[in-house]
Parts: structure tokens; C-alpha cells; sequence
């Protein structure tokens, strides 16, 4: 591989990964904080008004983060991209324009509001302003997946005598059938990530013995929307995005499964090491014909493996799209688990008593992140040797002008800097937890500033 | 079609400065104006709601530009690798700045905060000025649309420049005082007393160097790109905008001194003046959107924009978008109307 095509390639994936990690909680927590406006609101309860207030501190954290490591995925298209945004421009345009215009105008605006304006809106306003952030959160993604989707499975477009493509129908663009999925799994992962998160500190604070009070309401909202969309990740959203993946990306799909030759009756494999040398698993533990049927509700359905399409088609790394893909798997199929145990308790009113389970719920928190880290690997690992499925080879579109040394320059600088950026947002959460929720609305946080000590 | 994108593109930019550019200046004079944490956090608190929010039209005018004109974005982007990298890198920390300082009462924390902010603040004010000196100055484009500049090499406007040279660091310069003064007229505004009086110090201290710089700059571009006043030449009517830009700085020299009773008319002068400065260049090079050193590779309009049908789309969604952005815009800033009461909420 080129070397400048690897480190443009590194640019944008450690960028885009460590962004992530904040925009997947903030769009989850989004729902879950108007959750518990909406009830602080019906019942005029100060208990929940305070467990909102405690989760948009958290929320604000991230958000920063989220904005300040955002900002650079949109320049890197043009910078680190520019071949790929020439050709491309025309089209995943009008998705990032908009994105820009309808989400971010939103978010920002009224998170100023939600956050700093408690005592200035009247409490119907205050979750106004907590919705139109959810919304504007959430309309973000669906712009971003849009864009997504279009590089995974170009819609709405059509070729331009410069070799560029360009618009042709906006509602095939908008309406991608593989944003609808992809958007559905992914959104419902961000819920995940939330409701894990959530739970988790209301479980820090139950075994803690501190603010059980607020700890049983997190753990109460967590578990409930952990336990609903951890399904919902599985099935509808992961199954319908498997079927297209099966359909359009075949050769991804072998990839994923680590299916080096094709067959009728194909085995799942659960766990193994794909020998890429010799073409097959290692160790492997299988699940006889359960891959065609999970693909093709038929037992002895033909599944094509790799080796039905040329090598220079394969997705470029295999083992990491195979490893990514049974990661994410794995945990979803874990979350499941864990939600599903943790209802039951709940239900049958013994959660806030059994301190295995929560611990268990404390210490699952970091997992939902890596899924969802280890899902977006697989989508575009899944998508190579293409940048644009079937139309721009990843190697055509890096900016062809930047060198590998200024490149790797400037990867090395965010390095620097988000690794700042990771330990202050570490202490902060870590202070922001201990710190509690103790917020109220009448008791400015701010008393000391006529000590002069702020 | 490609004519309108132009403009729409040039107005969220001058949006962009106007809005940005005062949370920026009052990140310059945040060292300078104040004396103590009290006054550090009412001008915090002066931006606090609205900065991220100014800087949404930054991305979005980059979005708009992106699906306008995808082969200036290329270009542009890729030709401008490391500056652009380091203003990244400085809204990063910027934005760690303003909104991590308030979260621990330790002074220590709250002082690196404090330069922090205020440093990345004048970098970026420098960084965006030069930035739009090497558009005005042309950029060394070739056959294939792409270039790619250094981040200085000599220091003259040779075929071989970098991103620095004797002219865009005068902008940078020159950028750096507009901002701050726009900045501190704002802080005048949402502040009192002692502080207030500093800020509206200062702008009264940079008037001369503004004027001169303005003066200056012009002729510089003229020498440098004497096609400059083509457009001009063409549309007489052109002539309101330097008549707006003189008028505004003179409005400026009226009032600013005045103190209170006219803290409003100054802001609103300098955001004219900014404007006036921005739109008044967008006309000048006018159809080219990022000349060329060698005229003949000049980026147009024309052999940048997207095609038709996306374009003309794109109108519906654009103005239903900016008609929602502008009534939020409305709304935030009633809503946070009036001088900084310390006392509620973060920062």
C-alpha cells in the first residue's frame, strides 16, 4: 500500500473513532434526559428535575467534546479527501450541507438554552429546549449516515461527462433503504451506549451507598431502555442491515463471517482465527447451516464465500473486518443477556438489592463503546477496497497533493491533543460523578464568586 | 445558479466573522481588559450561550461551500493542509477554554484555562486574516486545480509562496485588530462598570491603527492585484460598499468614545465595517473564487461549482435551513439579552 494512502487512511479513521466515542453518548443520553424531563414536568418532581440537571452536566462534557473533535471530520474531506470530494462533492454535498443547516443550527442553539437557561425559560420551555436538542442530535446522525450510505450504496446519482457524479434525485439520496437501517442499528446503538452509561452510575451510587435515591432512578431508566434496545439492536435493526449487506456487499458479508469458501449449508462461526494464508479458520466452533439460514431463512441456502470473487475485490484487511464484526456480535448478544437478567430483577422489584448485578451493571459501561467502535469498523473495513461501493477505489481518492510526511505530521498533532483531551475528559466525568447530583435550581453553584475564589 | 451559491457562500462567511469574530476579540482582550477571576467570568459568561452556536456558521458555511463548489473545497482545503490542521487544533483547545475552566474552582486550573482560551483566540484571529490574504493574493493552483503551499518559504510574493508572506501577515495583523476591537465593543456592551470602560478603552486605542491598516491594506491589494477594481469599474453602484466601510469606521470614532448611550451604534458599525470589508472583496474577485498565481489556472465559479440540478435543490432546503437558523439566532440572543448577571448557571 501507498504510504501516503495509509496515513491519509489512519487520519481519518483515528479522528473518526475518537469522535465517536462522544457523539454515541450524547445522542443516547438525549432521549433518556427528555425521559426524565417529561416525567419531572407531569409529576412537578424535584427528584427527577435534579436527576435531569445531573445527566446534561454529563451531557455537556461530551458535547464539547464531541463538537471540538467533530469540526475536524468535516475539513478532512477536503483536506485529507480531495480527490474523493471532487468526484464525490456533487452528491454527499447536499447531506452535509444540510446537516449543517437543520441539526447543528438546532443543537447549539438550543443546548445554550438547555443548559444555561433553566432559570430564565419556565419549566415548559426548559423541555423544549432539552427536546429540540434530542432532535437536533438526532437529525445530525441521520445526515451523517445519509452520507455514509451513499458511499456503501450509491443512490440518486448519476455520471458526469468530468467523471464526477452528481445529483439526480434527492429523495434516492435521502431516502437510501441503507440509511434507513443503518441509521435504525446505529441510533439504537448510541441509546445503548446511553442507557449503559446511565446505569452504570446508578450503580456506582447504589453500591456507593450515596444518592440511592437518584442511583435507583438511573438504574430504573437505564435498565428499561438498555434491556429494550439491546434487542432492538439484534432484531429488527442488525438483522435488516445484515440482509443488505448480503445483498449488495456479498463479498463483505464472506468476509465478515469469515467464510473463505462457499457452500450450501453454510456454518456461523462463532469463534476462530481467520488464516489468511491458507484460506480457513482456525480453531474454529461453528454452528452447523446457521449462516444460511440467518441469511436466507433456508437451511441449505448457497452462500457465495470469498473465494467466489477476485482477490483485488476483497476488502483489503480481513481478519481485522472478521475480529470487528464477531466483537460487535458478541457484545450485542452480551448486552442482551445483561438487560434481560437485570429487568427480570427489576421487575420482580429485587435489582436495587442484588449487588452482583450491579456490579456488573458498573462494570459493563466501557463495552457498548467498543461495539459500537468495533460496528463502524465493520461498516467501512466492510466497504473497502472501495470509497465510494463500486464507483471510487479508496486508493483514487486520497488528496494527492498532501505528502505522507504532512499527513502523518498533523495525525501525530492530534494524537498529541486528543490524548490531552481523553485524560481531561477523564477527570472531569471522574469529579462530575464523585461531585454528584447535587445541582439545585435555587442554590447557585456559583455562591463562592463573592468570595472572590472563582 | 453558481452566481447565487457565490453569495450565499460569501454571506454565511461574513455571518460567520461578524458573529465568531466578537467571541473571538473578547477572547484577545480577555488578559488585557480584566483584573480579576470576577471579570474573566462575566466575559465568559458573556459568551458562553452563544460561541458555539457562532460557530456553527463556520461548518456550515464549509458544508454549504462543500455542496456549492466541491472542487473549490478540494482545492482549497487540501492546498491549505497545515494552517488549517492548526486552526483545528486551535478551536479544540479554544473551545477547552471556555468551557472546562468553570468546572473546578482552583485558580491554578482556572488561570491555564484563561491563556488557553485567550492565546487560541488571537492565533485563530491571526490564522483566519492570513488565510484570507492568500485568497485575495492568489495561491500557486496548476493545470490539474490543485496546489498545495507551505507554510512560508521566503516571505515575498514570488512564484513560490507559502502561506505566509509579507502581505498575509498583514492581514493576520490586521484581521487581529478589527476582531479586537468588534470583540471588546461587544464585551462594552454586556458588561458595566470598570470593565466595560477598559474594553471601550481599547477600542478607542486601536481606531487609528484600525483606520490606518484599513488604508493601508487596500492600497497593498491594489498593488498586488491591480484587476481588483475591474468589478468596480463595471458597477458604479458598487461604490456604496467602501462608502459603508468608511462611514462605519467614522461612525466607530463617534461613538465608541461616547461611552454607554451609544455602546450599541459602535458594535453595530463594527459589524458593518467586517461585513462592508468582506463583501466588498467577495465583488472584487468576483467570479474567481480562488485565483491563481498564473491567471490561467484561476478557480471560477464556473469550473467549480456542482451541477445544475443540485444546485437549484438545494435553494428549497437552504432557505427553509437558514430561515429556522436565523429565528434561532433571534430567539438565543433575546433570551440572553442585557448585561451579565453573575450569579446563575455555569461559567
Amino acid at each position: 500500500m501507498d504510504s501516503a494512502l495509509l496515513v491519509h487512511r489512519l487520519h481519518f479513521a483515528f479522528t473518526a473513532t475518537f469522535h465517536y466515542l462522544f457523539p454515541q453518548l450524547t445522542m443516547g443520553l438525549a432521549p433518556l434526559i427528555v425521559v426524565l424531563k417529561t416525567i419531572a414536568l407531569r409529576r412537578n418532581d424535584a427528584v427527577y428535575h435534579r436527576a435531569a440537571r445531573f445527566w446534561a452536566g454529563i451531557f455537556g462534557i461530551n458535547f464539547v467534546l464531541g463538537v471540538v473533535t467533530g469540526i475536524p471530520m468535516e475539513f478532512q474531506f477536503g483536506t485529507n479527501w480531495s480527490h474523493f470530494s471532487r468526484f464525490a462533492g456533487g452528491v454527499i454535498g447536499q447531506t452535509l450541507a444540510m446537516e449543517g443547516m437543520f441539526a447543528f443550527f438546532l443543537e447549539s442553539s438550543f443546548l445554550g438554552l438547555f443548559l444555561y437557561g433553566e432559570k430564565r425559560l419556565s419549566p415548559r420551555a426548559h423541555w423544549l429546549s432539552a427536546v429540540a436538542v434530542f432532535v437536533g442530535s438526532w437529525v445530525s446522525g441521520y445526515f451523517i449516515i445519509a452520507t455514509d450510505a451513499f458511499m456503501q450504496h450509491p443512490t440518486g446519482y448519476y455520471l458526469a461527462p468530468d467523471g464526477s457524479v452528481q445529483l439526480a434525485s434527492f429523495w434516492q439520496l435521502v431516502l437510501n433503504p441503507w440509511a434507513w437501517w443503518q441509521y435504525a442499528h446505529n441510533m439504537s446503538g448510541a441509546v445503548i451506549t446511553g442507557a449503559f452509561v446511565m446505569t452504570a452510575v446508578g450503580a456506582f451510587y447504589l453500591l456507593w451507598g450515596k444518592w440511592t435515591e437518584q442511583g435507583q432512578i438511573y438504574v430504573k431508566t437505564g435498565v428499561i431502555a438498555g434491556c429494550l434496545f439491546s434487542i432492538l439492536q439484534a432484531f429488527p435493526t442488525g438483522d435488516g442491515q445484515g440482509k443488505l449487506v448480503a445483498n449488495l456487499q456479498p463479498v463483505t458479508l464472506a468476509a465478515m463471517e469469515g467464510l473463505f469458501q462457499g457452500q450450501p449449508g453454510a456454518p456461523l462461526v462463532i469463534l476462530g482465527q481467520p488464516n489468511d494464508q491458507q484460506g480457513k479458520i482456525d480453531n474454529p466452533l461453528e454452528v452447523p447451516r446457521m449462516l444460511s439460514m440467518l441469511t436466507y431463512k433456508r437451511w441449505n441456502a448457497h452462500v457465495q464465500g470469498l473465494d467466489a470473487f477476485p482477490k483485488q475485490d476483497w476488502p483489503g484487511n480481513v481478519p481485522l473486518l472478521y475480529y470487528s464484526y464477531h466483537i460487535m456480535v458478541g457484545l450485542g448478544t452480551l448486552f442482551i443477556a445483561i438487560m434481560v437478567v437485570a429487568a427480570l430483577l427489576l421487575w420482580r422489584g429485587k435489582l436495587f438489592r442484588a449487588r452482583w448485578m450491579l456490579w456488573i451493571l458498573m462494570l459493563s459501561a466501557p463495552f457498548p463503546y467498543i461495539a459500537n467502535t468495533a460496528g463502524w469498523m465493520t461498516a467501512e473495513l466492510g466497504r473497502q477496497p472501495w470509497l465510494v461501493y463500486g464507483l471510487m477505489r479508496t486508493e483514487d481518492g486520497y488528496s494527492k497533493g498532501v505528502s505522507g510526511g504532512n499527513a502523518m505530521f498533523t495525525l501525530l498533532g492530534f494524537m498529541g491533543i486528543y490524548t490531552v483531551a481523553s485524560i481531561l475528559f477523564l477527570f472531569l466525568m471522574r469529579r462530575e460523578i464523585e461531585h454528584g447530583p447535587v445541582r439545585e435550581l435555587d442554590a447557585p453553584s456559583d455562591l463562592s464568586a463573592t468570595a472572590g475564589s472563582r | 445558479m453558481a452566481t447565487f451559491w457565490f453569495w450565499i457562500v460569501a454571506v454565511m462567511i461574513t455571518a460567520y466573522v461578524v458573529l465568531d469574530g466578537f467571541d473571538l476579540g473578547a477572547g484577545t482582550i480577555y488578559l488585557i481588559a480584566t483584573r480579576d477571576p470576577v471579570e474573566r467570568r462575566k466575559i465568559l459568561r458573556a459568551i458562553g450561550p452563544v460561541w458555539d452556536g457562532n460557530e456553527v456558521w463556520l461548518l456550515a458555511a464549509g458544508g454549504t461551500l462543500y455542496f456549492a463548489f466541491p472542487q473549490l473545497y478540494a482545492s482549497s482545503f487540501s492546498g491549505f493542509y497545515l494552517p488549517l490542521m492548526m486552526v483545528l487544533w486551535l478551536l479544540i483547545l479554544r473551545g477547552f477554554g471556555i468551557e472546562f475552566r468553570a468546572r473546578m474552582e482552583n485558580p491554578v486550573w482556572q488561570n491555564f484555562f484563561d491563556v488557553v482560551f485567550s492565546v487560541s483566540s488571537i492565533l485563530l484571529a491571526i490564522f483566519f486574516g492570513a488565510a484570507l490574504g492568500n485568497v485575495i493574493r492568489g495561491v500557486p493552483l496548476d493545470a490539474t486545480g490543485y496546489f498545495f503551499e507551505p507554510l512560508w518559504t521566503d516571505f515575498k510574493l514570488g512564484p513560490r509562496t507559502g502561506i505566509l508572506d509579507w502581505y498575509t501577515v498583514m492581514a493576520g495583523v490586521f484581521a487581529l485588530v478589527n476582531l479586537t476591537v468588534h470583540g471588546a465593543l461587544y464585551i462594552a456592551i454586556k458588561t458595566d462598570d470598570d470593565l466595560a470602560r477598559r474594553a471601550r478603552g481599547i477600542a478607542v486605542l486601536l481606531w487609528p491603527m484600525q483606520f490606518f491598516l484599513t488604508c493601508l491594506s487596500l492600497i497593498f491589494t491594489y498593488f498586488i492585484r491591480p484587476g481588483i477594481t475591474t468589478n468596480y469599474g463595471q458597477h458604479p453602484a458598487a461604490a456604496l460598499i467602501p462608502i459603508v466601510v468608511f462611514s462605519s469606521l467614522a461612525v466607530m470614532l463617534w461613538a465608541v468614545p461616547k461611552g454607554q448611550s451609544r455602546e450599541k451604534i459602535a458594535f453595530l458599525a463594527s459589524s458593518l465595517y467586517l461585513a462592508g470589508m468582506l463583501v466588498g472583496a467577495a465583488f472584487a474577485l468576483y467570479p474567481v473564487v480562488l485565483p491563481a498565481r498564473n491567471p490561467v489556472y484561476d478557480l471560477t465559479i464556473y469550473n467549480t461549482a456542482a451541477a445544475n440540478h443540485g444546485l437549484s435543490i438545494g435553494l428549497t432546503w437552504w432557505t427553509l435551513g437558514a430561515v429556522l437558523a436565523v429565528a434561532y439566532f433571534v430567539f438565543i440572543y433575546r433570551m440572553f439579552r442585557g448585561k451579565v448577571q453573575l450569579g446563575e448557571g455555569h461559567y
